[in-house]
């Protein structure tokens, strides 16, 4: 009897609704959704509750606890904001993956066991590639291939991991696993290809910008996030995850200040926020995994709001990249004051959202004597004032007027914005919110004198240094161009291997093709016409060359002869007698080796 | 004629940098009297956050622009055939 519903179980029954709906039901069931969702969170209890026996093991398909229950929170509230952003689309094949991508997400969450983990997981990869082929252009075509290739290969090596894990350790429960021995490391790096770890990261900014004005959203809130809690539940305080997390904070912010397409910018600045939260799953205190969980929950929301901002400048002007856009203040004053609003979120601005969660983290960095990382999250923390704080609004909403006039955003899409802005807002004015729903009790007081001051000092100065650099003219012009990142060692890698496969392999396979099924089996088949011919003929060819000289011209008489008259009468070489003796022979060795 | 929008006036533009400059001094005025109680030295020392955020700015700023564009930088057809 199950006494309660799993949340993935709503949205992925509710997905397969969604062609049967029209219009405006359409609309309500892709809103009720999430809604009842929650709803539904809020009525289990913690615990582990839906038990199902399978192939000797127990899958939990439930398990309920505070770790869990923010991230579900969460999923749900961002799964209702995008799904508002996302209305005018009227794409039932997005609906449906968008909903089956969030439904798995919260699967992950919710399993309390690695095989349903694992079984959401790919799910994820299924839903969130059919988003990226939703952009229906050429590039998203290729982009969401490799996409789903790069998200295999992670799955298969995470599925060695927990098969392996499970054989050694005798246990599928969802709980700290820690790095010892090859299994662990095998997830280990499973998750850390969705949460996009450095060099593991390409598949990221290379797939995330060419989905279609809403999935794009939806793309930027789970896969990373649901790595960040598998992470935290598996493996909180492993120090790798610092160093991982502090090189995936700066690396980023390079990229992002010459990319073009602004989505993109955005998609570099998912991987910079992501190594926050890493960094506080390294720690692993219960102040630095408050932080990180905080930071996801956060992040949800104001990346999701800078993706919709940037998402609704597309759809009204079809453009994206920098260099196509500015002065759009004019024409879309709303979008552009929430883009704001999520720009101090990220930026960390104190009374928005991202100040009391990147708090957590860094002194949490502080606390555990871990100073080198505080000065690099600092260090990046200036980056991401620079490319989410200020170039996001400043290039597509000021800077010079590109001349493009368009409509606001419709009032969906600002509805939803401003949902996500007011969260932001709100979320920073009273964290005392959102304190009291992380994993552990927090005794932390963000806004403190030095606190507030600290970080109004480096955002100021850092904005003082972006307006003096562009009236110096050093600020760098936004250029038409691509930059190379790791996906170039598999995009012009595959070419070279494609080269290798179609010039000198296919070759090789040529000549050995032909050697195997055409020449040995036609000699073979010449020689088996009338074997003993053959050989008597091969005898003679020897003779002729190596034997009497004088015997010569006769012999190779004869062998002309036996050539025209080959394969010539088999039988009359093989008289009976022989044969008998022959099957004699097989039947006495025969019965010589059942003997022996 | 469009109607002039806010910043299409240049008076805007130069006030709202002043703002920034005010504010930017009115920041290193008041760290003076700000009690400080860090983990670490730098937490203390005066003014490390705005000089901290300067520096760092324009070091991510110009490292992107003169090294990794000089690296990474292709055409945007650099990946079709």
């Amino acid at each position: 009897m199950i006494s309660h519903i799993p949340p993935a179980l709503i949205f992925i029954l509710a997905a397969m609704l969604v062609p049967l709906f029209k219009g405006r039901a359409k609309s309500a069931l892709l809103l009720v959704v999430p809604v009842v969702g929650f709803i539904n969170l809020l009525m289990i209890p913690e615990g582990s509750h839906i038990a199902v026996p399978f192939l000797g093991f127990e899958l939990t398909l439930l398990k309920v606890d505070r770790l869990s229950l923010v991230f579900g929170y969460i999923f749900n509230i961002v799964t209702f904001i995008v799904m508002l952003f996302a209305l005018g689309e009227r794409d039932d094949m997005q609906y449906m993956a968008g909903l089956l991508y969030a439904g798995s997400a919260l699967g992950v969450v919710f399993s309390g066991d690695l095989l349903s983990l694992f079984c959401f997981w790919e799910v994820m990869t299924i839903g969130s590639t059919m988003l990226i082929w939703a952009g229906k252009t050429e590039k998203s075509r290729q982009a969401g291939l490799r996409y789903a290739l790069v998200h295999i290969i992670g799955g298969v090596i995470l599925l060695f991991g927990i098969i392996m894990y499970i054989t050694g350790q005798g246990t599928t429960e969802v709980g700290v696993i820690g790095l010892h021995g090859l299994s662990t490391y095998l997830i280990f790096i499973g998750f850390g290809m969705n949460a996009a770890w450095p060099f593991l990261h390409m598949w990221l900014p290379d797939a995330y910008p060419e989905s279609t004005v809403a999935g794009t959203v939806f793309l930027s809130a789970f896969t990373t996030k649901t790595a960040v809690y598998v992470l935290a539940r598996t493996f909180p305080g492993t120090e790798a995850l610092i160093w991982i997390g502090a090189t995936m904070t700066v690396f980023p912010i390079f990229f992002a200040v010459i990319e073009n397409n602004l989505r993109r910018v955005l998609s570099y600045s998912i991987i910079n926020q992501v190594g926050f939260m890493m960094v506080g799953i390294g720690i692993g205190t219960e102040l630095a995994i408050n932080g990180a969980v905080a930071h996801a929950f956060n992040n949800m929301l104001f990346k999701g709001l800078l993706f919709m901002s940037m998402s609704a400048v597309l759809f009204r002007t079809g453009k994206i990249n920098a260099t196509d856009l500015g002065g759009l203040y004019k024409s879309m004053p709303l979008t552009a004051a929430f883009c704001i609003v999520g720009s101090l979120s990220i930026s960390a601005f104190p009374f928005f959202s991202g100040f009391v969660s990147k708090s957590l983290v860094m002194s949490s960095s502080l606390m555990e004597g871990y100073a080198f990382v505080w000065f690099v999250l600092l260090f990046a923390s200036a980056g991401v004032v620079d490319h989410a704080g200020i170039k996001i609004p400043f290039f597509s909403f000021f800077s010079h007027d590109s001349g493009i006039r368009c409509k606001e955003a419709p009032l969906n899409m600002l509805l939803a914005m401003g949902i996500a802005a007011f969260l932001c807002i709100f979320i920073g004015v009273f964290p005392g919110v959102l304190y009291n729903i992380l994993p552990y009790p927090v005794d932390y007081v963000p806004y403190t004198a030095s606190h507030v001051m600290a970080q109004l000092q480096l955002l100021f100065f850092s904005g003082l240094a972006f307006a003096l650099l562009i009236l110096a003219g050093l600020y760098p012009a936004e250029i038409r161009a691509i930059n190379l990142d790791a996906d170039w060692l598999y995009r012009k890698g595959a070419r070279a291997f494609m080269w290798m496969v179609e010039g000198p392999m296919k070759r090789f396979s040529d000549v050995t093709q032909k050697a195997l099924f055409k020449t040995v089996p036609s000699k073979l088949k010449w020689f088996s016409l009338n074997p003993v011919g053959a050989i008597m003929m091969a005898r003679d060819s020897i003779f002729m060359h190596f034997g009497d000289p004088t015997q010569q011209k006769r012999l190779q008489e004869k062998l002309e002869e036996e050539k025209k008259a080959y394969p010539g009468d088999v039988i009359r070489h093989w008289p009976i007698g022989s044969t008998v003796l022959w099957v004699a022979l097989l039947l006495l060795s025969y019965l010589l080796i059942y003997y022996l | 004629m469009e109607k002039k929008h806010f910043f299409d006036k240049p008076e805007n533009v130069r006030n709202l940098l002043r703002a920034l400059y005010a504010v930017c001094a009115l920041l290193i005025v008041i760290d003076f009297f700000i009690p400080k109680h860090g983990y670490i030295l730098f937490e203390n020392a005066p003014q490390f956050f705005a000089a901290y955020g300067l520096v760092a700015y324009i070091t991510i700023v110009f490292t992107a622009k003169y090294i990794l564009r000089s690296i990474a930088k292709r055409k945007e057809d650099y990946y079709d055939d």
